[in-house]
C-alpha cells in the first residue's frame, strides 16, 4: 500500500495536473471526525430530479444542510469540471462519479478515502458484492465512494416475434447466434451491435470473464486483449461478418426506429434499459419480455454490467463524516432510493434496493412481467472483481473509432481492440503512471 | 445569363443554410412517438404547442430564466462592452500619449486569443475570489472585446474629425461630454457592429459558463440546453424539450439580426475598407 502510494504521488508530479502538493500519503485516510456546528455541503450531481431527493434529507438533517449543484453528465463536462476544481481547490463535498471513472479520479489524488468513516465500512454488506468492488478497487482499507446504481444486464426480446417465428429463446450465445440466423430469415436483425457506445461490449466482456485492467499497488496491467475478450469479439464480428445484426449508431433516432418498426428483436442491455425501449420504441408497448443474459456455457449463471455509478467525497472536504453520512442516507435509504428510481430510473446498487416495491411489480410496457426480478438475480451474478482503467474516457474513444471502422468492413473488432491495447499503455505512460508489460 | 449563376449560387447556400433550421422547426412540432418514426422534413401530429407547453413548465420553468439569464448576459455584456470598446478605440484613436501603439497592439493580440483558451486561467483566477459559480464569474469576462476596441479605433480615425473636437473644445466641452453627445454619434454605425459582433460572441461563448457554473439557476440557455441533452439518455423526455428549446433559443438572435442587419452591412463594408 505504501508503495502505491508513493508511486501515485510521483505519478501526480511528473504528470500534467498536479495539484499543488496537498498528497503527502495519498493512500492513509484521513480521518472522519464529525464537525461541530452547522454544516453546509455541496453535491454536484448530473441526476435528473435530485433536488427532490435532497429535500427530503434537508428537511430531517437541519445541521447538515446539502446544496446541489449540477452540469452536464460527467464526460459531458462535469469531469473536467471536477479535476479543475480540485486543481483549484474548490471541489465541492460531493460529487457524482460513474464507476468507470472513479479510477480517473483515484490516480489524480482528487478523492477522500473513507475507510475510517465505520458507518461506511459497516455499511458494505449493504451493497451488492461488485459493487462495493467498484469503490474499493480491491485495495484494502480503502473505500472511494458509496455505491449508487447499478446497470446489471439482462436480455430484453420481441416475445411476439419469436413466439410467432417458433424461435426458442436463447439461454447460451450459441443458441442466440442460431437464432440471429433464424431471425435474419424472418426479415429481421436479432439486435443492433453498439459500434461507438464501447460499455456494451465492455459489459460482455465483463461476463465472459475479460478482465481489462489490474493494479497490483505499484503498476496498473492493460489487457483489453485476454481469452475472453477475444473470444467475445470473435464472437460478434462472426455476426457481422454474416450480416445478422444492424449496425446503426446507438442512441440515435434511427436506432429507436430499428427497434420501434420490429427491425432488430432483441437487445442485451442494462437494467436502465428497460426506459429507453419504452421510450424509444413506444409502438412495440406489450411485446417486449426479458430473460436473463445468454451464457458462455450452458447452465451457467454469469451476467455482466453496463452502467453504474457512486457517491465520492473529494479531496479537500471539510465535513467527510457529514459527506459520508449523506451519501450513505442517499444510497441505502429506502426513501432516497424509491425517490432516485422514481426521479430518475436509478437501479440501487444496495441489496435492499432491488426489493423496493416499484421493482416488485408487473411492468405494463412488458407484457405485466415482473422484469425487475430478472435484474435483481442478474445483479448477483455480476463478477466482483472487473475493474476500470485509470484513462477510460480515450479507451473507450480509441475502441469506438476500430469498432466503427469493423462494422463498415475495415479492420475486425480484434484489430480494434489491438489497437486500444497499444494505445491506452501509451496513454498511461504519457501521464506517468506506471505500466506493468 | 449571367444573372442565373448568382443566383443559383445564392439559392443553393439559402437552401444550405435554411434547411437545419426547417429541420429544427419540423421536429419540435411533432410529439415525441411521431418524432422518431416520421420524414425528418415534414411535419406530422402538429404538437408545438403542447411541446412548449412542456417545455415552459418543466422544473418550475427553469428553461425561461435560463432565456432570461442569456438575455442579461449577452445583452448586458454587449451594451457595457460596446461603450467601453469604443471609449478605448475611440481614445486611441484621438489622443496622443505615451504607450500608445504599445496599448495598441496588446489589444490587438488579444484578437488572437481565443476566448477559449481563457476559460480555464479565468476559473483558477475567480477561484482565488472565491467567486466562480455566480452571476460575476461569466459576466465580468464577457464585457472585453478586444476585436471591437480594434474596429472602435479605425472608424473613429476615419468618422470624427479632430475639428470637430477643437469646435467643442473650444465652446467649452468636456472630453467626456464630447465623447457621448458628438463623437459616439458620429461612430454609430461602428458601435452597432461592435455591439452585435460581441452579441454573438457571447452568446456563443459556452465554454466560460460550462466552467464557471453548477448552479442550476444561472446557467445561460446554451449550456442548460446542452445539458439536458446529455441526460437523455437516462430521461429520453427530455429529446423533445431539447429540440423545442433550441428553437426558442434562436429566436432572440434573429430578432436581433432582422433589427439590425442594415447596420450590420454597413459596418462590415467599413470595418472591410478602412
Amino acid at each position: 500500500m505504501r508503495a502505491l502510494s508513493v508511486v501515485l504521488v510521483s505519478a501526480l508530479a511528473l504528470g500534467a495536473c498536479s495539484s499543488g502538493g496537498s498528497s503527502e500519503n495519498t493512500a492513509a485516510s484521513t480521518g472522519c471526525a464529525p464537525s461541530e456546528g452547522n454544516v453546509t455541503l455541496t453535491y454536484t450531481t448530473w441526476i435528473p430530479g435530485i433536488e427532490n431527493v435532497v429535500k427530503v434529507w434537508n428537511d430531517k438533517n437541519p445541521n447538515i444542510q446539502v446544496k446541489v449543484q449540477t452540469g452536464p453528465n460527467g464526460n459531458g463536462g462535469t469531469y473536467a469540471n471536477f479535476f479543475n476544481q480540485l486543481k483549484a481547490g474548490n471541489a465541492p463535498d460531493l460529487g457524482h462519479i460513474e464507476y468507470d471513472a472513479l479510477p480517473s479520479f483515484r490516480v489524480q489524488d482528487g478523492l477522500t478515502n473513507l475507510a475510517d468513516c465505520t458507518e461506511v465500512t459497516a455499511a458494505k454488506d449493504q451493497f451488492v458484492d461488485w459493487t462495493w468492488g467498484q469503490v474499493t478497487f480491491g485495495e484494502e482499507n480503502a473505500v472511494y465512494g458509496i455505491p449508487q446504481d447499478a446497470g446489471p444486464m439482462a436480455l430484453f426480446y420481441r416475445k411476439d416475434l419469436f413466439e410467432k417465428n417458433n424461435i426458442p429463446v436463447p439461454a447460451t450465445w450459441d443458441e442466440y447466434a442460431v437464432a440471429a440466423e433464424k431471425v435474419k430469415a424472418a426479415g429481421g436483425y436479432i439486435t443492433n451491435f453498439s459500434q461507438s457506445d464501447i460499455n456494451q461490449f465492455a459489459g460482455f466482456a465483463w461476463q465472459a470473464g475479460g478482465r481489462w485492467f489490474a493494479n497490483d499497488g505499484s503498476k496498473w496491467t492493460v489487457n483489453l486483449q485476454d481469452e475472453a475478450t477475444t473470444k467475445v469479439a470473435g464472437y460478434w464480428q462472426g455476426l457481422i461478418d454474416a450480416k445478422l445484426v444492424s449496425a446503426v449508431p446507438p442512441w440515435t433516432t434511427e436506432w429507436d426506429n430499428a427497434y420501434n418498426t420490429g427491425q432488430a428483436w432483441t437487445w442485451t442491455s442494462a437494467v436502465w434499459g428497460a426506459n429507453s425501449i419504452m421510450s424509444g420504441a413506444p409502438d412495440t408497448k406489450g411485446k417486449w419480455a426479458v430473460a436473463p443474459m445468454p451464457q458462455w456455457t450452458s447452465g451457467a449463471t454469469v451476467a455482466g454490467n453496463w452502467g453504474g455509478s457512486s457517491t465520492a467525497v473529494f479531496k479537500g472536504s471539510k465535513h467527510p463524516y457529514e459527506a459520508a453520512k449523506f451519501a450513505l442516507w442517499l444510497n441505502t435509504s429506502e426513501e432516497a432510493l424509491t425517490l432516485l428510481n422514481s426521479e430518475a430510473q436509478l437501479y440501487p446498487a444496495t441489496k435492499a434496493g432491488a426489493k423496493l416495491p416499484a421493482l416488485s411489480e408487473g411492468v405494463e410496457f412488458y407484457g405485466g412481467q415482473k422484469i425487475y426480478d430478472v435484474f435483481a438475480t442478474a445483479s448477483t451474478q455480476v463478477a466482483p472483481d472487473f475493474v476500470w482503467g485509470p484513462t477510460m474516457t480515450s479507451t473507450y474513444a480509441t475502441a469506438s473509432d476500430g469498432f466503427k471502422a469493423a462494422v463498415s468492413g475495415n479492420g475486425t473488432l480484434l484489430d480494434a481492440l489491438k489497437t486500444t491495447q497499444t494505445k491506452t499503455v501509451e496513454n498511461l505512460k504519457s501521464q506517468s503512471i506506471p505500466v506493468a508489460e | 445569363m449571367k444573372r442565373v449563376t448568382p443566383m443559383v449560387v445564392m439559392g443553393a447556400a439559402t437552401f444550405y443554410f435554411l434547411i437545419p433550421i426547417w429541420w429544427l422547426f419540423v421536429a419540435a412540432s411533432k410529439s415525441r412517438s411521431e418524432f422518431t418514426g416520421t420524414t425528418p422534413l415534414w411535419f406530422a401530429d402538429f404538437a408545438l404547442t403542447d411541446n412548449l407547453g412542456e417545455l415552459f413548465a418543466y422544473r418550475d420553468g427553469v428553461f425561461l430564466r435560463w432565456m432570461l439569464n442569456s438575455v442579461v448576459y449577452t445583452g448586458g455584456a454587449a451594451l457595457l462592452g460596446t461603450i467601453l470598446a469604443a471609449m478605448c478605440g475611440y481614445a486611441l484613436a484621438k489622443y496622443r500619449f505615451r504607450g500608445r501603439e504599445a496599448i495598441f497592439n496588446v489589444i490587438l493580440g488579444g484578437v488572437l486569443v481565443p476566448a477559449t483558451a481563457l476559460a480555464l486561467p479565468l476559473f483558477l483566477i475567480f477561484s482565488r475570489f472565491e467567486a466562480t459559480n455566480t452571476f460575476w464569474s461569466v459576466f465580468l469576462p464577457s464585457l472585453v472585446n478586444p476585436f471591437g476596441v480594434y474596429l472602435a479605433r479605425i472608424y473613429a480615425g476615419a468618422s470624427v474629425p479632430d475639428e470637430l473636437l477643437e469646435a467643442s473644445r473650444l465652446d467649452g466641452s468636456g472630453e467626456i461630454r464630447t465623447f457621448f453627445t458628438i463623437s459616439s454619434r458620429l461612430m454609430f454605425p461602428a458601435l452597432v457592429t461592435i455591439f452585435l459582433f460581441h452579441f454573438v460572441a457571447v452568446w456563443n461563448n459556452f465554454l466560460l459558463p460550462l466552467i464557471m457554473l453548477g448552479e442550476e439557476r444561472l446557467f445561460p440557455v446554451t449550456l442548460g440546453l446542452y445539458t439536458w441533452n446529455t441526460q437523455v439518455n437516462q430521461l429520453p423526455e427530455l429529446r423533445m424539450l431539447v429540440l423545442t428549446g433550441a428553437l426558442v433559443s434562436i429566436v432572440p438572435l434573429v430578432i436581433a439580426f432582422l433589427l439590425l442587419q442594415r447596420f450590420w452591412r454597413n459596418g462590415l463594408g467599413s470595418g472591410a475598407i478602412k
